[in-house]
């Protein structure tokens, strides 16, 4: 398994260690409840080493970008991150994203874990001359710090104000004599940064946020926070079987652009897909989980792709993908767990949003 | 701390024996696995059971896992806090978080299952 620059930390902390897509990783430190609570009501703070980080640069790299990526990295300003997909040409999702553009033709892609390597290859695939990838992860760290008082802790943590970062933009600071990249950015819904520097301040730095405050949290509780927020997961919500517009993520996708998959997106945006991502609720606290099937009176609907017990909420929730032409008008399905039938109910996304005095 | 008055089973519930009647509940060290719970599904009162067999289900956020009953007999009695405060379970997994009772118990049954030391052995030399 590969090990973050923090995790020696972690073990020392006692916090209980998994294997995640080949990493090893805090999945609790305190509790998953009690880490879920501190991101919705103090902060919280996250091991993301795992994240991939590439750094694209070179002449005509944000018009490479533009034609690989659903996102329009011209029109980019220096300092601003933008989510997006990458796709094939069936327009199956092959990685979610987030462009930062750095400078000009200089570009930081942050994508996920199990599909690191699978998207090197097909951007290099693609790669004109000139313009190079450089995978940057082992050499840099990246931790979340996510909650309310996150403003006031990385502020306390990294000497700085960073309180009138704007949702979505990056800066960059000198942080113990090296540069660090803090955005505007997050996965659990909730005001947060996530902050990139040199792989050997990390720890160090994890520590400083640990002393300025904030509770250390595990991959246990980011997915019950990403979940709330109806934030996608890859493998879960979003598959190379999947496509922006099953997934209902075209609100991030521009179709009047030209890009990978972008005109087989066109023919799939004017016709009704066979499944829809669908948000349900369950009265109670019984979770439907990953893989259980829906059902309309014993029969075959879709599947579920996350659920969970929502700790916020105090119900279940979770994602499924649903045959609109079986579902009818109705606004119920069924969940088989294994055991019962569990009453879902379609429901809206996100399942939870912030108090807006949170907003720093 | 493992209770020195109680029997054990090898997939970690624990037994106190009244009588004919077991009331029975996860270990600690169970509970410490399986993290937060979040929800209990139990059993009505009257469900026959059989040594061995799944008797209830304790979900924690992240996985669902089966109780076994260490006996055969009667499900007498359920505890109905945990339906709104499973976290009883985290909390105190010996008293206030047991899950149910089982009445017509052969005691033969109860008394085969692990004492105390030697369930604190089994989890020495490396439980699953």
């Amino acid at each position: 398994m590969k090990r973050t620059p923090i995790a020696q930390v972690h073990e020392e902390a006692g916090a209980r260690m998994v294997d995640f897509s080949g990493w090893y990783l805090p999945v609790q430190y305190s509790g998953i409840l009690a880490e879920h609570a501190a991101v919705r009501e103090g902060c919280g703070i996250f091991d993301t080493c795992h994240m991939g980080r590439l750094v694209i640069q070179g002449e005509k790299a944000a018009a490479f970008i533009s034609s690989t990526l659903t996102v329009d990295a011209q029109a980019m300003q220096d300092g601003q991150c933008r989510y997006g997909f990458m796709l094939n040409e069936n327009a199956g999702i092959i990685d979610d994203l987030i462009v930062y553009r750095r400078a000009g033709d200089r570009f930081m892609v942050v994508v996920n874990s199990a599909t690191h390597d699978k998207d090197i290859s097909h951007l290099k695939s693609r790669l004109p001359a000139g313009i190079t990838i450089e995978d940057i992860g082992p050499a840099t760290a990246k931790i979340d710090v996510q909650g309310p008082s996150s403003p006031h802790i990385i502020g306390h943590a990294l000497n700085k104000d960073l309180s009138e970062l704007r949702y979505f933009r990056f800066t960059t600071l000198d942080h113990d004599g090296q540069p660090a990249t803090v955005s505007r950015t997050g996965y659990t819904g909730e005001t947060g940064f996530e902050i990139y520097l040199p792989a050997e301040k990390a720890a160090s730095l994890w520590s400083d946020l640990i002393d300025a405050g904030a509770l250390p949290c595990g991959l246990g509780a980011r997915d019950t926070l990403r979940l709330e927020a109806g934030l996608p997961l890859y493998g879960h919500e979003l598959t190379e079987e999947a496509d922006p517009v099953a997934a209902g993520m075209m609100r991030y996708i521009d179709l009047s652009r030209d890009f990978l998959g972008a005109d087989a997106l066109r023919v799939k945006a004017g016709t009704v897909p066979s499944h829809k991502l669908t948000p349900f609720r369950i009265e109670g606290r019984q979770a439907a989980r990953h893989g259980n099937r829906a059902v309309i009176n014993g029969e075959e609907i879709g599947w579920v792709t996350s659920g969970s017990f929502a700790p916020t909420l105090g119900y279940s929730i979770g994602f499924a993908y649903i045959d609109p032409s079986r579902l009818g008008n109705t606004e119920t399905f069924g969940i088989d767990n294994g055991r019962k039938i569990l009453n879902a109910s379609i429901t809206q996304s996100p399942f939870y949003r912030k108090k807006r005095k949170a907003e720093g | 701390m493992i209770p020195a008055d109680l029997k054990y089973t090898q997939s970690h519930e624990w037994v106190s024996l009244s009588g004919d009647v077991a009331t029975m509940g996860i270990t600690d060290y169970a509970q410490s696995q399986l993290g937060d719970i979040t929800y209990v599904e139990l059993p009505a009162p009257g469900k026959q059971t059989t040594a061995g067999e799944a008797v209830a289900v304790v979900e924690s956020v992240k996985a669902a896992s089966d109780i076994y009953a260490p006996a055969a007999g009667e499900v007498s009695e359920v505890n109905e806090s945990l339906e709104g405060s499973p976290e009883h379970i985290n909390n105190d997994p010996y008293k206030e978080g047991w899950l149910l009772k089982i009445s017509g118990v052969q005691p033969s049954d109860i008394d085969a299952l692990m004492t105390a030391d030697q369930y604190e052995k089994f989890l020495e030399v490396g439980a699953d």
